[in-house]
């Protein structure tokens, strides 16, 4: 009798204790596995809210928790800076320098140099560059195709700043949010896609 | 190195003159103005070349030069105790290299592990050689006596050509190692917020001209899991998988993952497990 209590006792605390123990394992094994290097300081396995929600396959594969990926979206929203005196739109060619540019914040890179876009690692963006990737979408034609307006060009500066604002678990880096590129930077791929010049819009 | 492959006018004959690069030139001049597309889906073109390449020399994958010198370091007595690693058990039983590759990552008793080839080779370098084992692991790819483990994993690998990849998830902790590299395959983390999945889990992606094999199906696990580990031509180096997830890591931005550590077991482990019933094609030719 008294073993036969032990053992549901035992299974009662087990059921919870299963997942957590497995995260503490996971945590271990993380935490053993990496060192810092350079400026890839081991801190940076420390996850954010957007990072941890979108770590799991089930959320990926559509079955998330709708509320927490709106909530996760809006405390984005809220930390994205719009460019200084309403400047949103550089030079579209050193855009597109920015956007042929992979390089950056690894640990073979050094804290003062320039970071890249990496833009033309997942996206068609002129079509005069045959390499591109198409783990985001086209962008070619892309103010042609949606116009100038003054909502066209807010959103693509967000999207550009934080993209999980719009889309928690979108694969598109936070440019912004981590200071991956300057604002000059954002304002110089902002005229790549969005000046009327540029040649995405021909 | 995907930040190489960025001119769409890269032409397959620069394979040849990329030896030796590590690191990702930044591009000198802005988009070369490449000829406009003509047909349909005109990136695939290099791709086909690429393709072409490889099957050209696929009689003389450079790797072959790797497995000979590791076939020597494997009958070669040396260390400390000055023995070769004839005896050392791979997971078929002391010496049995044929087909290996095919059953690893597994769990051995001996260590108490669940463990890859590159783990497995400096487990028998210190125990039945004396090496120490912590100068491996402290080292760099391509240098040291970690340039030897790779060599031997060269002669190994070869030795599972079209072998059936068939790993256990019998023990607790090869199911357990399974689980926890699934986490970590899925783990989103650093300035970019990447994980592996980020790349490995759609079908038909591509950074760049690169494809992107889907690792969380079987065909995608067998196409990635069985061509590596690999001849770069790009780097002019043979790439072991622990070499291969380093700088999948470092294009993640995360911090460095540690020589043969568990997180990079465990990884191998869940690509490997879902490559089950594929064939092994290993060492590969990669651009």
């Amino acid at each position: 009798m008294k073993n036969k209590y032990l053992i549901t006792a035992a299974t009662l605390l087990a059921l919870p204790m299963g997942s957590a123990f497995a995260d503490a394992k996971f945590d271990k094994m993380m935490k053993d596995s990496f060192q810092s290097n350079g400026i890839a300081s081991i801190d940076r396995l420390k996850q954010d809210a957007a990072q941890k929600y979108c770590s799991d396959p089930a959320v990926l594969a559509g079955k998330g928790n709708a509320k927490q990926a709106e909530s996760i979206q809006k405390a984005n929203m809220e930390t994205i800076k719009q460019p200084a005196g309403g400047k949103y739109i550089g030079d579209w060619k050193a855009g597109e320098r920015v956007a042929q540019s992979g390089r950056g914040a690894t640990w073979t890179d050094k804290a003062d140099a320039a970071n890249g876009g990496g833009c033309y690692n997942c996206h068609q963006i002129n079509k005069a560059e045959l390499s591109y990737g198409n783990i985001g979408p086209s962008l070619w034609n892309y103010g042609k195709l949606r116009g100038y307006s003054k909502e066209v060009v807010t959103y693509t500066w967000n999207r550009i700043y934080n993209s999980k604002a719009y889309n928690v678990c979108s694969n598109m880096p936070r440019f912004g949010h981590f200071n991956l590129l300057t604002e000059k930077q954002m304002q110089d791929v902002m005229a790549l896609l969005l000046d009327p010049n540029s040649p995405v819009n021909q | 190195m995907r930040q190489h492959w960025t001119r769409g006018a890269l032409i397959v004959s620069s394979l040849f003159v990329l030896q030796a690069c590590t690191t990702p030139e930044p591009p000198k001049k802005a988009a070369t103005p490449a000829p406009a597309p003509q047909a349909a889906a005109p990136a695939d073109a290099p791709t086909a070349e690429i393709e072409k390449y490889r099957a050209m020399i696929a009689d003389g994958n450079p790797s072959d030069l790797y497995e000979m010198a590791g076939e020597e370091l494997w009958k070669k007595k040396m260390g400390p105790k000055n023995v070769s690693l004839e005896k050392c058990d791979l997971g078929l039983g002391p010496g049995v290299v044929k087909g290996v590759y095919a059953v690893l990552p597994k769990y051995f008793k001996d260590t108490n592990k669940v463990q890859d080839l590159e783990s497995r080779i400096v487990t028998c370098m210190e125990r039945l050689q004396g090496f120490d084992g912590k100068e491996i692991i402290a080292g760099s790819f391509g240098k040291g006596k970690r340039k030897d483990v790779e060599a031997v994993v060269a002669y190994v690998v070869a030795n599972s050509k079209g072998a059936t990849i068939n790993v256990s998830m019998k023990h607790p902790k090869e199911k357990e190692m399974y689980e926890l590299g699934k986490k970590s395959f899925f783990y989103q983390a650093g300035p970019m917020d990447f994980s592996c999945a980020s790349c490995h889990a759609d079908p038909g992606k591509r950074i760049r001209l690169q494809d992107l094999p889907n690792l969380t199906t079987q065909a995608g696990a067998a196409l990635g899991w069985g061509a590596w580990p690999a001849y770069r031509v790009s780097s002019g180096t043979f790439w072991t998988m622990q070499y291969r997830l380093n700088d999948c890591y470092r294009q993640q931005r995360f911090p460095e993952p540690i020589y043969i550590s568990d997180d990079t077991i465990a990884v191998s482990m869940y690509m490997a497990v879902m490559a089950n019933g594929g064939k092994m094609a290993a060492p590969g030719l990669k651009r």
